[in-house]
């Protein structure tokens, strides 16, 4: 419970900021045409790839110089592997998302 | 130059960089913004993809940490840059190669590699002894690993390589999962267990995520597809938001949370398109019964490719409802070739589109839009039900219970009250279909019985293309 509590009080300009963030989040996306349900969906995909950040601070201060040290090696492997599967996310979502899109206003001609 | 604020000293460096990530959050807020309007939305990816850039440029070249707080050192810069590069290369070349009729799985497998980037950091940063927000890294391990593992079941299916496993008892292991992946959260968090323990148990918490996502994905399918994929959309968001949380990075936790909402939002359309809710579709309660209202079955009548084209080509409005069977049968070159020849005979030709349509939210628009149809011509479902009237025509080419009307006046049927497009108003209506197989939801359609309604069985793409001869003929 204490944790919890902890938890709360001191994250707490972040529990603001995470309330009101649903709030803007229903209301900019609501009504959209089912036409970008898609394109939306892949589009706020790639956005979830900011992951991608957490990836490089990660890989950025792994202790290259003491390798052999506790779970240092294996923390650098699965480092690169979220900032690999990161990029991917990130650099595919919006690629496809553009495809799809230009394939669409392509038609209005 | 250093300033001190609140007694904390800072390097202009670091103020640039958290402005960087308001801005990136911005630009993501904007970026979204636009998506949702069709004349916009190219810009708004681009928005999006522009405050993406941006946190990552920053973040590579000022943030500090480490143990001796600098900044990135080159040979991690290094690292850094193969694996950006690497992602980006296979990334781009995935998205572009791959056919936009794929496009419900790769949305899916780029899904999986979200969630498992968030788990990984997770994971790595659960044994990080600096990290002090335990209870958000457990989340986001347990989030990001079932989004990655549903995500790929959800592939399979969306590839046709996994099949739909569905009993009744899975439903129940499914909770015990659910209970299982909680337990270890709340066990792990709160029961002072020394450190060693604690890393084996965030073993224990990782594997049951990805069996709990394998198993939770499982039993879902068809028609309810669509709010699953949207679902693991936003979990994604929501593990990334946790990650957020571990390194306080407001980009993150706005970003995350933002697509978190987005994806919840869809979800929740889409469960409204089919009058159930998300709890529902998540347990999956569909099955058979639907007996209530005694209809005579009857028989089908069914048409013969000529008198098809003609009805068609004498018509003056001709609605076309696709549905998954299109997709399937690759049909959507055929049906655009078909429209054309009609329109060009002076026969006033739109698509009828079910929000559930298809197996992911908008499968109809992109596997349309990919065969040139103009996205004019799409019409949803609730602009186009009061002109089923004055339809001559309707083409129901493989979709069934989005056009059942035991949804509007079967109280007993399990899709009683799912809005649907309502074909049975029109005059004609020609239903495409395999065989006579019941749709997803496993029950009868009276629509098929119907006097006017007359069956043309066949592959949609085969049937589509000797009408299209037929037409010319004419």
């Amino acid at each position: 419970m204490d944790a919890i509590l902890e938890f709360f009080y001191s994250n707490k300009e972040a529990i603001f900021i995470i309330a009101l963030t649903i709030f803007l989040g229903l209301e900019v996306i609501s009504n959209v045409p089912s036409v970008l349900h898609t394109p939306l969906m892949s589009g706020a995909n790639a956005i979830s790839g900011v992951i991608i950040i957490g990836g490089i601070i990660l890989v950025g201060h792994a202790d290259l110089e003491n390798l052999k040290e506790g779970s240092n090696l294996l923390n650098l492997i699965l480092g690169i592997f979220a900032l690999f599967f990161g990029t991917l996310n990130v650099v595919g979502g919006f690629v496809v998302t553009d495809r799809m899109l230009e394939m669409f206003s392509k038609k209005k001609r | 130059m250093e300033t001190t604020i609140n007694n904390i000293e800072l390097l202009n460096g670091d103020i640039i960089l958290e402005f960087s990530y308001l801005l990136a959050a911005i630009f993501f807020v904007v970026g979204l913004k636009l998506l949702s309007h069709p004349h916009t939305a190219r810009k708004g990816n681009l928005w999006a993809a522009g405050g993406m850039l941006l946190a990552m440029i920053t973040t590579i070249f000022l943030y500090r940490g480490g143990a001796d707080n600098s900044t990135i050192k080159p040979v991690n810069l290094l690292i850094i840059f193969i694996a950006i590069a690497i992602g980006s290369v296979v990334g781009a070349l995935i998205a572009r190669r791959i056919k936009m009729t794929a496009m419900p799985q790769l949305v899916s497998l780029f899904n999986a590699s979200g969630g498992a980037a968030s788990a990984l950091v997770a994971l790595i940063e659960f044994s990080n002894p600096d990290n002090s927000s335990a209870l958000v890294t457990l989340l986001g391990l347990a989030i990001g690993s079932i989004a990655f593992s549903g995500s790929m079941i959800a592939f399979g299916k969306l590839d046709g390589k996994i099949k739909d496993i569905f009993t009744k008892w899975l439903t129940y292991i499914n909770l015990l999962f659910l209970a299982a992946v909680i337990f270890l959260v709340v066990f792990i968090m709160f029961t002072g267990l020394p450190v060693e323990t604690k890393q084996i148990l965030v073993y224990a918490l990782l594997a049951m995520s990805l069996i709990y996502g394998v198993s939770f994905v499982m039993p879902i399918g068809g028609a309810d597809m669509p709010v699953v994929i949207s679902l693991l959309n936003s979990l994604t968001g929501i593990a990334a938001a946790m990650a957020g949380f571990i390194y306080q990075n407001q980009a993150m936790i706005l970003g995350g949370i933002f697509v978190g909402a987005a994806g919840m939002i869809l979800t929740l359309l889409m469960c409204k398109a089919m009058n159930r809710s998300l709890i529902n579709v998540i347990i999956g309660a569909f099955g058979g019964g639907g007996a209530g209202i005694d209809r005579e079955a009857g028989v089908v009548k069914e048409i013969s490719l000529s008198d098809a084209a003609v009805l068609l080509s004498y018509s003056s409005k001709v609605v076309i409802v696709p549905g998954y069977g299109l997709a399937v049968a690759q049909a959507q070159h055929a049906c655009n070739e078909m429209v054309k020849l009609l329109e060009d005979k002076g026969v006033e030709v739109k698509f009828a589109i079910h929000p559930v349509a298809g197996r992911m939210p908008g499968h109809m628009n992109v596997l349309l839009a990919e065969a040139d149809v103009p996205y004019e011509q799409l019409i949803e479902m609730d602009d186009i039900n009061p002109d089923m009237p004055n339809t001559d025509v309707v083409v129901v080419i493989g979709a069934n219970d989005v056009v059942n009307p035991a949804a509007l006046d079967d109280p007993s049927s399990p899709i009683y009250g799912m809005p649907i497009i309502k074909t049975h108003e029109a005059k004609n209506v020609i239903v495409m279909k395999r065989g006579m197989g019941k749709g997803y939801a496993a029950i009868e359609n009276f629509l098929f019985f119907e006097d006017k309604t007359r069956m043309l069985f066949g592959n949609a793409k085969d049937s589509l293309q000797k009408l299209v001869g037929e037409i010319k003929n004419l």
